[in-house]
């Protein structure tokens, strides 16, 4: 188990130098300069910004400035937000947007799980057909158009109330997170609802659930121990991909729902083109992501003793 | 044994060894052979689900490339008597006069002994005119206009004019008049000009008019038309309504049908293809290649996606006047590819133990000969349910791109960048969102089912347990 972990985190650690120099290489070929415009009124003003962001040195010599700058975890200072660090950015919005995420695969896997194992069980009945309407309904749609249609039902249900039942928009208290992790989950949580079907589906025509209703176990504790419990292991596996589309999915609905997390910082980063928070972002999310991945494998590892031993 | 003995040798004639006529009822194989894209396309026509995917598919297509044949409305053009228009409103509009200015006197037949706020004549989208009477108390006075009635709120919103004499005076509005009800209300204010809660409402229903050079610029009537004022006038038909800028919703969801279903189709192909050349080179050379080649592909899948797409949208820098298709179609190649290459380069190293592969090598074919015949079409099943299981995810891809501003830019439309434009008036005119949100599902539904029925169909092994 040490040996797989240390060798996925070596994997990892490759991975993520590998998606650093991918965007060092990107945005040193964007057309045009990053400091134009009126800022840089004269060349004395120009010369000096250069050097501010270590413009002036020649490509390579920028880019062993610029891994080693990572490998410190500093991320440079912003372009247009003057003399503001992007660690501090990324400290500031992205715990919002982790716990945005965290809300919403916590949503996306009880609910998958959860209305997966029920539609298995009560294949081709109703509540089957009611489920799987809805999943297709769920992968079908995008997240924004939920986005917009969960701020839209909010508005209408405080509307009618008279008060303010759950918050439109903002971030703050629990209250603000429930319908925006929720939306966000939604497509996710149809994707694994499928999932969790069809691998339900085969199990419970496995020998050994027949062996274990047929010694007379009851019918609970099949559904626990044997049925559920090997049922998840694919949606597990998922769960790792699920995170990342789940974290760049954000963007949306933290743009509709004006929560201030890292990802509207992204997206108003790109629009003014401030390349150290482009850059700082896009790694920094990206190391986020892999190892994310990293811990669902290992914790794939932890719970089925034979994908380790490959 | 008594049958035995009846066949005695002694008995058999000559006749007895004539061959027997040939009869196909015998022997024969009762059902007619099918090669396996038959097969398939028969158990493909027998789902339902599929088969409504296929014909929905053909009708975002028509939709698409003979929509706008049929409905020849140019999707940029502005309509600007009809700006946020839902289907289905009314569209008539009556001739009145050229506008003239006014001095503040009632109207012959708008004489009203009402008291407060009053119109002094006939409210139509061309003019609103107010007369009220001396507010008594006041130091003065401020007129709002809202489109819902002030409640115990008081949320008056920004002022249209102020009155520092408390006299009956008059008004007359000309701001961006629109067929629907406007609140007015004429609020006291006190000696430091703050906001009393004292204000008199009056409710106005505007009429659409328009006049006749407007008509006759419009070309809304035939040239030689005689139209006199009081007469009425159908302004231009919209059957889907119109946005926030007067544009036909029907014209641009066309347009902006060709975009989407043009990256929609045309990336995963490309990309696809890309993922199948790559995928089985390394599978079919194997060895050391194979493993160099599969491992720059995982690092590529590693990469964040949609930050590298909004990356990469940079990168190409999309200038004024640009659509953004053609960058976004670039990045989605060479960000996707990957996915594609893993499954073609397993499933030729399995193909490769094959014995018929073997079989061919022995009798001596070359390796693009292999590849060509024996590879690719065994596993064309597999990547044509790749190929539309794409398609999808890639209409999401350029939706989500277009929605947060970093797609097509405008002003060509697609069903991403509709969407986000039709977010700001979600409240108040939703049709301008759930148009193109109801085409986007529309095509992810059809191109996922479609999937689903070609899986079952074309691999048995990949068969979803339904």
């Amino acid at each position: 188990m040490w040996q797989y972990t240390f060798k996925r985190l070596l994997q990892g650690l490759i991975t993520v130098w590998f998606i650093a120099t991918a965007t060092f290489l990107a945005m040193h070929s964007v057309p045009g300069d990053p400091i134009s415009g009126e800022r840089a009124a004269t060349e004395a003003i120009r010369a000096n910004l250069a050097a501010r962001y270590g413009l002036d040195k020649p490509i390579g010599e920028q880019y062993v400035i610029y891994i080693g700058n990572f490998l410190k975890g500093d991320f440079g200072i912003s372009y247009t937000q003057q003399n503001r660090q992007v660690n501090d950015i990324i400290r500031e919005h992205f715990p919002v947007s982790a716990t945005l995420g965290i809300l919403a695969v916590l949503f996306a896997a009880l609910g998958g799980v959860l209305w997966g194992a029920l539609t298995a069980i009560y294949r081709n009945r109703l509540p089957d057909t009611v489920i799987m309407f809805l999943v297709i309904l769920g992968i079908s749609v995008p997240s924004f158009v939920f986005a917009a249609l969960g701020q839209l039902a909010l508005v209408n249900i405080n509307n009618f109330f008279g008060f303010s039942v759950l918050p439109v928009a903002g971030w703050g208290t629990v209250r603000h997170m429930l319908v925006p992790s929720l939306v966000l989950g939604m497509g996710t949580m149809a994707y694994l609802t499928r999932l969790m079907r069809s691998s339900m589906l085969e199990i419970i025509h496995s020998d050994y659930v027949r062996t274990a209703k047929a010694k007379g176990l009851p019918a609970e504790r099949v559904f626990l121990k044997h049925q559920l419990r090997n049922a998840i292991l694919p949606v597990v596996t998922v769960l790792g991909p699920a995170i990342a589309a789940i974290t760049t999915g954000g963007f949306v609905v933290e743009l509709v729902f004006a929560i201030p997390g890292l990802g509207r910082y992204f997206v108003q980063a790109v629009q003014q083109l401030d390349y150290t928070v482009i850059m700082g972002t896009t790694v920094f999310y990206g190391a986020f992501l892999v190892f994310m991945v990293i811990l669902v494998d290992l914790l794939y590892g932890w719970i089925d003793p034979r994908v380790r031993v490959q | 044994m008594s049958e035995m003995n009846s066949i005695s040798p002694a008995k058999l004639s000559v006749d007895d060894f004539a061959p027997l006529a040939h009869r196909d009822d015998v022997h024969g194989i009762n059902r007619p052979s099918r090669s396996y894209w038959q097969d398939a396309w028969r158990r493909l026509k027998s789902n339902r689900r599929a088969l409504f995917s296929l014909w929905l598919i053909i009708f975002l297509l028509a939709f698409a490339v003979l929509g706008p044949l049929v409905w020849q409305v140019d999707p940029s053009r502005q309509d600007i008597d009809q700006i946020s228009q839902a289907p289905g409103a009314n569209r008539s509009a009556e001739i009145v006069p050229e506008y003239t200015a006014w001095n503040g006197r009632v109207q012959p037949g708008f004489e009203s002994d009402a008291a407060g706020p009053r119109t002094a004549a006939d409210a139509n989208s061309q003019a609103v005119r107010l007369i009220w009477d001396a507010v008594p108390g006041a130091t003065a006075l401020r007129l709002y206009r809202n489109i819902f009635a002030i409640d115990n709120e008081l949320a008056f919103g920004l002022p249209i004019a102020e009155f520092t004499s408390t006299e009956a005076g008059f008004y007359e509005d000309r701001l961006d008049l629109r067929p629907d009800t406007y609140y007015y209300s004429l609020v006291t204010l006190d000696q430091s000009m703050n906001l009393t809660s004292q204000y008199q409402e009056l409710a106005v229903d505007v009429r659409r008019v328009i006049t006749l050079d407007e008509v006759r610029e419009r070309e809304l009537v035939a040239a030689d038309a005689e139209l006199a004022v009081g007469d009425q006038v159908m302004l231009s038909f919209h059957p889907m309504g119109t946005d926030y800028l007067g544009r036909d919703i029907l014209a641009r969801l066309m347009s902006g049908a060709r975009v989407s279903l043009f990256i929609g189709i045309v990336a995963p192909f490309l990309f696809v293809l890309l993922g199948v050349a790559y995928g089985s080179t390394a599978g079919f050379i194997g060895g050391k290649v194979d493993q160099t080649m599969m491992r720059f592909a995982d690092f590529v899948v590693a990469l964040p996606f949609l930050l590298f797409m909004i990356l990469f949208q940079v990168v190409f820098g999309i200038g004024p006047g640009e659509s953004g298709i053609v960058p976004m179609l670039v990045a989605l190649i060479l960000l996707s590819w990957p996915a594609t290459a893993r499954l073609v380069r397993g499933q030729i190293l399995q193909i490769r133990q094959e014995a018929y592969v073997s079989a061919s090598r022995l009798l001596g074919a070359r390796n693009y000969y292999l590849v060509l015949r024996h590879m690719i079409p065994n596993t064309l099943g597999v990547i044509l349910v790749t190929l539309t299981f794409a398609v999808p995810s890639v209409i999401f891809t350029e939706a989500f791109l277009s929605f947060i501003g970093m797609g097509v830019a405008p002003p060509t439309a697609s069903w991403g960048s509709m969407s986000n434009e039709g977010l700001a008036t979600m409240l108040t005119h939703p049709h301008e969102l759930i148009f193109p949100a109801i085409f986007i599902s529309l095509t992810v539904l059809a191109f996922n089912l479609l999937g689903d029925g070609l899986r079952d169909a074309l691999d048995s092994r990949m068969r979803s347990l339904e």
